[in-house]
């Protein structure tokens, strides 16, 4: 019957990828960059701005979700999964060498794309977009206390900081995008467990 | 011990690398700006000029005026209820309708517009009254240092010295690009201060008030220079633009 053949693996299937703390981490970081990103749109878009007004109100919320964005990912230091974690986006092997040329050259075959828990992609994603977090809360500091650095710091911190914010909103896009696309990624990070047919098909080289 | 497995956990540090490549990249940027700014403002303003689509308007500094208000909304006004008023150190309080504005004797200047946050919009249209004539219609006492500006947005303020606020360059506009300046633009009078950051040419003007010494304004009392001139304060080195 279609429905069995629909459903959700059986429990017993399904092999645990993300421990409560990660989850957490991500839903925290993603809720504040949410609101940065709205905050931004707010801040930047004319027509947005028209509507919404109240300049003042709509910077300080965007100052405090930005300075906080970082701190569920240092909170998730205290967690031993997330580090694990993140020593397995840091490293490299060769496979993902093989994953990242293979995504240079549209080639989409499951053979020429190998990848451990996390894929090539994803690993470079995840390095770049907490670089370009810190360059963010770098650059947004010296934009709001402009006595910290000499002023003229401040026109060319606005410059990175807007330049920026406009590439990071187009990776981000693609992120989620991608995350809409696959929606059993999406159920590992919401229920922390994903089926083992989907684990040994996107993350061959996983060994849970 | 499994071989993918020890590759997954010690590999290269290639995540390292990206992550302090990309924070570095960031800092150079930050030193490269002034340099990099300049040759994008001049592409993108060429675009721009171009560009029927305006989404080069939504790029930063992609040439064109930002819109920024501190209220949460701004009551719209119009020639039926837009009042200016003028008091304070005068000998002749009172106020002016648009007609009234209309009926004065008319400035056209043609100058950039420069934000203190970087966006320049060149050879911009701004015609109004002299701020100067409406001082002298009213009357300015002995007594007088300095203007008070305030707006029907019910929050913004702005300052000049009276030393300033007599200078040719300053109006009480109420065209601007050769149209009467829309509301979102500060319609339909708004202050504009030529030789100053455009912080200085307060939107929605509703009254001029003459005082005894400068009481700094909105932005002013938020950390921005008072003498705003253009190229001479709040650290920037913009060209003058009047």
């Amino acid at each position: 019957m279609s429905l069995r053949a629909d459903a959700p693996a059986p429990p017993a299937a399904r092999i645990r990828r993300f421990s409560r703390a990660e989850r957490w981490v991500h839903r925290a970081t993603a809720v504040l960059m949410g609101v940065c990103v709205v905050t931004a749109a707010v801040l930047y878009i004319p027509q947005l701005a028209v509507m919404v007004g109240r300049r003042e109100l709509v910077v300080r919320i965007h100052e405090c979700a930005g300075i906080a964005l970082p701190v569920p990912v240092l909170l998730g230091l205290a967690s031993r999964a997330f580090r694990a974690d993140l020593r397995f986006l840091n490293r490299f092997g060769p496979h993902d060498r093989v994953w990242l040329w293979a995504a240079l050259s549209r080639d989409k075959r499951r053979s020429s794309r190998p990848a451990g828990k996390f894929n090539a992609g994803q690993k470079v994603y995840a390095a770049w977009i907490a670089g370009a977090v810190l360059v963010m809360l770098g650059t947004g500091l010296m934009m709001w206390f402009t006595h910290l650095a000499p002023l003229m710091w401040r026109t060319s911190a606005t410059f990175v900081h807007d330049w920026l914010a406009l590439t990071i909103g187009v990776v981000l896009a693609g992120h989620v995008g991608m995350a809409l696309g696959d929606p059993e990624a999406r159920r590992g990070l919401r229920t922390g467990t994903v089926s083992r047919e989907w684990a040994e098909r996107e993350h061959p080289l996983w060994r849970p | 011990m499994n071989p993918e497995r020890s590759e997954e956990r010690d590999g290269t540090p290639v995540g390292r690398r990206v992550f302090l490549g990309t924070l570095g990249l960031g800092a150079l940027g930050v030193v490269a700006a002034p340099a990099l700014q300049s040759g994008l403002e001049g592409f993108l303003g060429a675009v721009a000029g171009k560009d029927p689509t305006g989404l080069t308007g939504l790029l930063p500094n992609g040439g064109g005026f930002r819109y920024y208000s501190v209220a949460a909304s701004v009551p719209r006004k119009d020639a039926t209820d837009y009042r200016l008023t003028i008091d304070g150190l005068v000998d002749r309080p009172g106020t002016h309708t648009l007609a009234e504005l209309r009926a004065l004797p008319q400035t056209r200047l043609v100058k950039d517009v420069q934000c203190v946050t970087g966006w320049r919009v060149p050879g911009t249209p701004f015609e109004g009254v002299r701020l100067s004539h409406l001082l002298d219609m009213a009357g300015v006492r002995s007594t007088a240092k300095a203007i008070r500006f305030t707006c029907f947005d019910g929050t913004y303020t702005e300052s000049l010295t009276l030393a300033q606020a007599r200078r040719p360059d300053i109006l009480v506009a109420l065209r601007m690009q050769d149209k009467d300046i829309s509301h979102d633009h500060g319609g339909p009078v708004r202050l504009y201060v030529a030789p100053m950051y455009f912080y200085k040419s307060a939107k929605w003007l509703s009254g001029i008030t003459v005082t005894d010494r400068v009481e700094p304004g909105y932005w002013e009392r938020l950390g921005y220079d008072v003498d705003a001139w253009v190229g001479r304060s709040n650290g920037r080195t913009d060209e003058p633009t009047s």
